[in-house]
């Protein structure tokens, strides 16, 4: 079980992903109850179903699935989870920048599968707010130390949206 | 040369104290292997054949000498006396234990030094021409817009995990001296009606897959650098495979995409970017160029040149125009014969700062050559310089030359590598020991990779060395043909490869064909592309056995 930091402080989670079984497709199978993370397939399959029987709906991203599908649907999720299958793999910094920056997405963007502690101040800065972070690290190490290696940044991005250079006087 | 402000310094030192961090949660067991790996890879540190390998950037090539008396000092302390400059604005040291390298960090902080994306899967030094600023046939300086990069890629929160290495070449200059054609984004610095911009070029790499690069915009307005380079970036990190590491490169998407429909990726992307916050201000780009400002010349001084044949010599190869009259750039070989090539001991280090200090306004530069340019010296000063040089052993008169080669570290420290290189280099040298006769070749360059992974460029070098393992022995296939520059390509393969102790021959065979068909006023360059390398070829493997023949020969030893 991933521990999720949001809020400066660890946190009880109540989201589950709906993962889907050998033989089981987007367009069959059974929605469970409750807030559940819907892969993006089970809801673009599904969007009706899932918006008259959910009134809290969770989306579960992939590094390869294309935002731009979605950017219309925004204001239906609670949460965006960007799944890190990787910590090496960074395609989900580029959808969070993107969800934040350019479709304001204004709701929790979850970074979720291998998130790791010096992964952190990364994700913060690209518009995550909340860390699954990878069951067994030290969370309270993660949590003073991780989110603050570094006191200012060079680029704009989306915690910060002007680069250095706009900010000196 | 740029000073770093206190925020550019608090960034550096908090790199030493995370990267220290994630050693001790390394150590203590917090940190997997696995997980500490593209960390430290993100700090310079490889785990190589012998002991760890530590990368130390020189950001487009711009040392001053206490920055080079610190090198010193680490070399000194932390190694075996010495370090090896690359052909990417690098520095290595070959010997230091992983537990003292936060504090050889620590070190080089105090001299604005670092090791920060000179590994990794991120976005790399930015590398430039070592004659930047001084060169007579420079349009613009490159340097302010390298330095505006090298803010940007330093910690760059969306790029941090590419799926492969990214490196950026910017020129401004009319003869490309920064393999521009051949790295992942390469810049020349153009002017169109009196406003600056670049001609961006993509998908270029050396490499196992060696591809020059394309243009996939003719023109760019200066203040768009960053947010243009952010959508090539995006593409490529969304896009670019992860499923391959050799096929992982910007260039193989470029080349699966089409450049044509890359670059509308690109502009798609960046039409959403364009004039936001990271559109570049004149302010800004004042700032920056305020710190490469030309230092205080003096007026030309008339005086003889003395006539020696040996100082004469090292005119003519070792000091390059300047643009400012009475002043000439320095290289500083680091090619001596019996020397790996771009090696230099602690005390060499510490001479060359002293001699910058003296001459050339404290500054100095790295090539891409793994030579040291003094790039501000007075005429008037050439001749105590060359004297001083002389007795550090770093006045070979060879720049240009067949002994001034490209080597990488080779099998003998790289763990990549599939074969030594540093003794075949060693080898060409002591061969072609006689300075008549290399000034009698003339200009050509050699280009010695130990492996595919190609860090000698052994594929733009006229002659092109590439170790290869078969059956777990080295052998040495020849390129002839490959070229830098502004016509830069790759050269093409001649044949069947050879033993180590062929090399030298080879090669010899090679100018011997040259000095033979060549006219009076050609370049081995100039007499390959005329005749072609079948000539080369004949007289390289003439008499040799192959094929049943040398089964039979193999057999029989």
């Amino acid at each position: 079980m991933a521990q999720l930091i949001k809020n400066g402080a660890l946190s009880a989670d109540t989201w589950q992903v709906l993962e889907l079984a050998e033989g089981q497709s987007p367009e069959t199978v059974a929605l469970p109850a409750g807030d559940i993370l819907f892969p993006l397939a089970v809801w673009q399959a599904r969007k009706t179903e899932i918006i008259s029987t959910h009134k809290r709906i969770g989306l579960l991203l992939k590094g390869s699935d294309r935002v731009e599908d979605i950017a219309g649907d925004l204001d239906y999720f609670i949460v965006i989870a960007i799944d890190f299958p990787k910590f090496v793999d960074g395609r989900g910094y580029s959808l969070s920048a993107l969800l934040r920056q350019r479709y304001r997405f204004q709701g929790e963007l979850r970074a979720v599968g291998d998130v790791l502690h010096d992964q952190l101040f990364f994700m913060q800065r690209v518009g995550f707010d909340a860390y699954a972070l990878k069951d067994g690290k030290d969370a309270a190490i993660a949590l003073s130390k991780g989110f603050a290696p570094f006191s200012d940044a060079y680029q704009a991005s989306t915690d910060q949206p002007q680069p250095r250079f706009r900010r000196l006087a | 040369m740029y000073k770093y402000d206190a925020v550019d310094r608090q960034l550096i030192n908090e790199r030493v104290e995370q990267f220290r961090d994630q050693v001790a949660r390394w150590q203590s067991g917090e940190l997997t292997s696995d997980e500490f790996r593209p960390l430290r890879l993100q700090n310079g540190l490889y785990v190589q054949r012998h002991a760890p390998m530590l990368r130390i950037a020189v950001p487009y090539a711009m040392m001053n000498s206490a920055q080079l008396r610190k090198l010193a000092f680490v070399a000194r302390t932390y190694d075996r006396g010495y370090a090896h400059f690359t052909t990417r604005h690098n520095c290595q040291f070959n010997w230091p234990k992983i537990e003292d390298c936060p504090d050889i960090l620590g070190h080089l902080a105090e001299v604005d030094m670092h090791a920060i994306q000179t590994s990794g899967n991120c976005l790399r030094n930015i590398t430039t021409d070592q004659f930047a600023g001084v060169a007579a046939d420079e349009v613009i300086d490159p340097r302010p817009l390298a330095e505006i990069l090298r803010q940007w890629t330093t910690f760059h929160p969306e790029f941090a995990f590419l799926p492969r290495k990214f490196k950026i070449a910017i020129s401004g200059s009319r003869d490309d001296r920064a393999v521009t054609w051949f790295h992942d984004i390469g810049l020349h610095l153009v002017e169109r009606d009196g406003e600056l911009g670049f001609r961006v070029i993509v998908g270029g790499g050396l490499g196992r897959t060696p591809i020059r690069g394309q243009i996939v915009r003719e023109y760019l307005p200066w203040q768009h650098l960053l947010t243009y380079c952010e959508a090539i970036l995006r593409v490529y990190n969304r896009d670019g495979r992860r499923d391959n590491p050799y096929k992982a490169r910007i260039k193989i998407l470029v080349q699966s995409l089409g450049v044509e429909a890359f670059a509308r990726h690109v502009e798609a992307e960046w039409a959403y970017l364009k004039d936001g916050p990271a559109t570049l201000t004149q302010a800004e780009y004042d700032r920056i160029a305020a710190h490469f400002t030309a230092p205080a010349y003096s007026a030309a001084v008339d005086g003889e040149i003395p006539a020696e044949k040996a100082f004469t010599r090292w005119l003519e190869r070792n000091t390059h125009p300047h643009k400012v009259p009475g002043y000439k750039a320095v290289t500083l070989s680091l090619k001596k014969h019996g020397v790996p090539p771009g090696d230099i001991t602690a005390e060499q280090m510490e001479i060359v700062a002293d001699l910058a200090d003296r001459y050339s306004f404290g500054e100095l530069r790295i090539s891409h050559e793994q030579n040291i340019i003094l790039a501000d010296v007075q005429q008037s000063d050439l001749h105590a310089l060359w004297l001083a040089a002389k007795e550090a052993g770093l006045a070979t008169s060879n720049i240009g030359l067949l002994t001034d080669m490209i080597c990488c570290p080779g099998g003998d420290f790289c763990d990549l590598a599939n074969a030594p290189s540093i003794p075949v280099a060693n080898a060409i040298q002591a061969r072609f020991d006689d300075l008549d006769y290399l000034f009698d070749i003339g200009e050509i360059d050699l280009n010695i990779s130990g492996c595919m992974n190609a860090c000698g460029h052994h594929h733009v070098g006229h002659i092109g060395v590439l170790g290869v393992d078969k059956n777990d022995a080295a052998f040495y296939q020849v390129t002839l043909g490959g070229r830098q520059g502004n016509d830069a390509k790759l050269g093409k393969v001649i044949g069947p490869s050879f033993s180590a102790d062929e090399m030298p021959d080879v090669v010899d065979k090679i100018i011997k064909v040259y000095i033979e068909n060549r006219h009076p006023d050609e370049r081995f360059l100039d007499t390959l592309d005329r005749i072609g390398i079948d000539p080369f070829k004949n007289r390289v493997y003439e008499g040799r056995a192959h094929g049943k023949a040398k089964a039979a020969e193999t057999e029989a030893a």
